[in-house]
C-alpha cells in the first residue's frame, strides 16, 4: 500500500497531492504536464518534495518533518520508465539480473523463470537490447523491475512510446502483472483505453492537484469529471460479463445488473469480465417500451436526476438495476417528455455506438 | 627477423624508456583524470570555471613553463620535492619518474576533455534506472556510467598516451637529457639533430616515432569499434 502526501513548487507549477493506493492497479490519469510523472518520481526518490510524507507498506520512505529521505536504491520500488532505459552494454539476461543480484537471496521473491515465462522473453535472453523491438524492450524493462522484488511497481506511460500495434501486443502482458506477481501497480497514463483495460482505481490529477480518486466505474460514470476523463464527453462505465456469442451476426451479449447489452463481437470466451463505456449522447430515452425498433438495447430504467446544462443540452441520470447510466438529450426533448426523478423509462442504446475501444476485456486482470 | 633486433641499443633504450614513461604517465593520471572529468561533467560549485581553467592550463602554456614550474615544485629543494625527499627519499627531478610526471601534466587536459565529453554523453536516465534497481551512486558509476563512457575514456587514454610520447619541452626542462634515465624518443632525436652527420640515425628515430604513434591510434580504433559492436550486437 502506498500512502503519499507531498507538495513541491517548481517555477510556476505547484504540485500538492495526497492519496492512498491499495492493491491492484491504480491509474494516475491526467493531461500531460499535470504532474503525474513528477509524483511517481517523488515516490521513487528521483525527485524530492518540498514537504510531505511517503509511506509504502508501513515503511516511511520520505518524511520532511523528521528529515528522512531514503535514496532510490533503498526504497525497493520497481520503476518502468516511458522509454525502456535498458542498459545497452549488458545482455537481456544481465539487464534482468541487474536488480536481483544486488538483493540478499532471502529477499528475492520473484524468480527469473516466472518473469521470463509470463513476459515471453525467453528467446531474447542472450541478445543485446539494441536489437529488440520497442515492445520487446519494454517487456524486458518490466521484467527487470519485477526481478528486483519491489514493494510496488511504478509504471510511467510504458506504452506511450510505442505504435498502436506494439501497444496492443504489450497490453495483455501488463494486464496480468498485478495478479500474477501479487504486487500493487501505480500506472501513469493519459489514455482512457488503457485505464479502462488495466485500472481498478482511478486517481484524476489536474494541474498538480488530485481531483478525485475512486473505483474506475464510479469516477468515469460521474459527469463532474467528464471534462478531465473523456475529452468533454460525459458517459458511464459499466462492469459486465460476456454471456453469449452470436457468431452468425457477429454480436456479443454482455450481462450486467441492469440487463443485457448487445455489442459488436468481442473475441473473448463467455464468462469474461468486461468493462463497457457508454457515451451519454448515445443513450436515448423512451417513456414507453417502443416496438419495431432497430435499436438492439432497450433497458428498463428509473430517472434519478435531470440536470439542464444550457438551453440546448440536458443530462439525465438513469438507474439501470443499480448502475448509473447517463443520457444526454436536448433540452427541447426534455421539455416535451417532462422527465422527473422516479419515473420509469426505457433507455435505448444502439449496439453500433459502442465502439471496440469502449469495451475492455478484463479477464486477464480479474478472475472470471 | 623482427624489427626489434634491427634497432640499435640507443634506439631500443629510447623507445622502451618512452613507452615506460608514457605508460606510467597515463596509468598514474587516469584515476585523477576520471575524477576531474566527473567533477566537471556532473558537479556545480563556485569556482568551477577556475578549476576548469587550471586543468586546461598545461594545454595553452609553453611546455617549458610547465617544466620549470615542476622543477620549482618537485625539485629536491622544491616545496613538494623537498618534502618527498626528506620523508620518503624520493627524487623526481632528473629521473624517469619525473619524466612521467611531466608527461602526465602536459597530457592531462586532453585526457580530461575526452573523458568529460564521454561522461556528459551518458544518459542520466540509465543511471536513475540503476538507482531504482538498488545500486548506490558509486556502484552505479562503476556498473553503468563507466562502461557506457568507456569508448570516450579509451580515446582519452590514447590521446594522452600519444601526447606523452611526443612530450619534449617540459621533460627536458624538468628532467634534462640523461641517457637510460630520461632520454626518451623526442629527446634522443633532438640530441641527434644537434650533432652533425647523424641524419640517418635521426630519420630512423622519426620513423620509430611515427610507427609507435600510429600503432597506438590503430589499437584505439580497433578497441573502440569492438566496444561499439558489443553494444549494438
Amino acid at each position: 500500500m502506498l500512502e503519499i502526501d507531498v507538495a513541491r513548487r517548481q517555477g510556476d507549477f505547484s504540485l500538492d497531492v495526497a492519496f492512498t493506493a491499495g492493491s491492484g492497479v491504480t491509474a494516475l490519469f491526467g493531461r500531460s504536464g499535470s504532474g503525474k510523472t513528477s509524483l511517481i518520481n517523488m515516490v521513487a526518490g528521483l525527485s524530492r518534495p518540498d514537504r510531505g510524507r511517503i509511506v509504502v507498506d508501513g515503511k516511511v520512505l520520505f518524511d520532511s518533518q523528521s528529515g528522512l529521505d531514503l535514496p532510490p536504491e533503498a526504497r525497493r520500488l520497481g520503476y518502468v520508465f516511458q522509454e525502456h532505459r535498458l542498459f545497452p552494454h549488458l545482455s537481456v539476461r544481465d539487464n534482468l539480473w541487474f536488480g536481483t543480484k544486488r538483493l540478499p537471496v532471502a529477499e528475492r521473491r520473484v524468480s527469473l523463470d516466472h518473469v521470463v515465462s509470463v513476459l515471453g522473453i525467453g528467446h531474447l535472453l542472450d541478445r543485446r537490447p539494441t536489437g529488440l523491438s520497442g515492445g520487446e524492450k519494454q517487456r524486458v524493462a518490466i521484467g527487470r523491475a519485477l526481478l528486483a522484488s519491489p514493494r510496488i511497481l511504478l509504471m510511467d506511460e510504458p506504452l506511450a512510446s510505442l505504435d498502436a500495434a506494439r501497444k496492443s501486443e504489450l497490453l495483455p502482458f501488463i494486464a496480468g502483472l498485478s495478479r500474477q506477481f501479487d504486487i500493487p501497480i501505480v500506472y501513469v497514463s493519459h489514455s482512457m483505453e488503457e485505464v479502462l483495460r488495466l485500472a481498478d482505481t482511478l486517481a484524476l490529477i489536474d494541474a498538480g492537484r488530485l481531483v478525485a480518486i475512486g473505483p474506475v466505474e464510479d469516477l468515469l460514470s460521474s459527469p463532474a469529471y467528464a471534462p478531465l476523463t473523456g475529452h468533454g464527453e460525459a458517459g458511464s462505465v459499466l462492469a459486465a460479463t460476456l454471456s453469449a456469442d452470436e457468431a452468425e451476426f457477429s454480436i456479443s451479449t454482455l450481462s450486467f445488473p441492469g440487463g443485457t447489452l448487445k455489442v459488436g463481437r468481442i473475441a473473448s470466451p463467455p464468462g469474461s469480465p468486461v468493462r463497457v463505456r457508454i457515451h451519454a449522447h448515445d443513450v436515448a430515452i423512451a417513456l414507453f417500451p417502443p416496438v419495431g425498433l432497430s435499436v438492439r438495447n432497450q433497458l428498463p430504467a428509473i430517472v434519478r436526476s435531470v440536470t439542464p446544462i444550457d438551453s440546448y443540452l440536458t443530462d439525465v441520470m438513469l438507474d439501470c438495476g443499480g448502475c448509473p447510466l447517463w443520457s444526454r438529450i436536448t433540452t427541447e426533448a426534455q421539455s416535451e417528455l417532462s422527465l422527473k426523478p422516479g419515473m420509469a423509462v426505457t433507455a435505448l442504446i444502439k449496439s453500433l455506438t459502442i465502439a471496440r475501444g469502449d469495451v475492455a476485456d478484463r479477464s486477464d486482470i480479474l478472475p472470471g | 627477423m623482427s624489427l626489434w633486433f634491427t634497432l640499435t641499443p640507443l634506439e631500443r633504450e629510447a623507445l622502451s624508456l618512452s613507452l615506460l614513461v608514457s605508460g606510467w604517465a597515463v596509468v598514474g593520471s587516469l584515476p585523477f583524470g576520471i575524477l576531474a572529468a566527473w567533477v566537471l561533467a556532473r558537479r556545480d560549485f563556485p569556482g568551477k570555471s577556475l578549476f576548469d581553467g587550471l586543468i586546461h592550463l598545461p594545454l595553452v602554456l609553453p611546455p617549458v613553463v610547465v617544466g620549470y614550474a615542476l622543477l620549482v615544485l618537485f625539485g629536491r629543494k622544491g616545496i613538494i620535492g623537498g618534502w618527498l625527499y626528506d620523508w620518503f627519499g624520493i627524487t623526481l627531478a632528473f629521473t624517469w619518474k619525473g619524466a612521467a610526471i611531466a608527461s602526465a601534466v602536459v597530457a592531462f587536459p586532453l585526457m580530461v576533455r575526452a573523458i568529460r565529453m564521454a561522461l556528459e554523453g551518458v544518459d542520466r536516465g540509465l543511471e536513475q534506472a540503476a538507482r531504482t534497481l538498488g545500486c548506490g551512486p558509486i556502484r552505479t558509476f562503476f556498473s553503468v556510467t563507466m562502461p557506457l563512457a568507456m569508448p570516450g575514456v579509451l580515446a582519452g587514454v590514447i590521446l594522452a598516451f600519444a601526447r606523452s610520447l611526443s612530450e619534449f619541452g617540459a621533460t627536458i626542462t624538468f628532467v634534462s637529457n640523461i641517457p637510460g634515465e630520461t632520454r626518451t624518443l623526442p629527446i634522443a632525436l633532438y640530441a641527434l639533430t644537434q650533432v652533425p652527420g647523424t641524419d640517418d640515425a635521426a630519420l630512423r628515430l622519426c620513423i620509430i616515432s611515427v610507427v609507435v604513434a600510429f600503432a597506438a591510434l590503430l589499437a584505439s580504433e580497433i578497441l573502440a569499434r569492438r566496444m561499439r559492436a558489443r553494444m549494438e550486437g
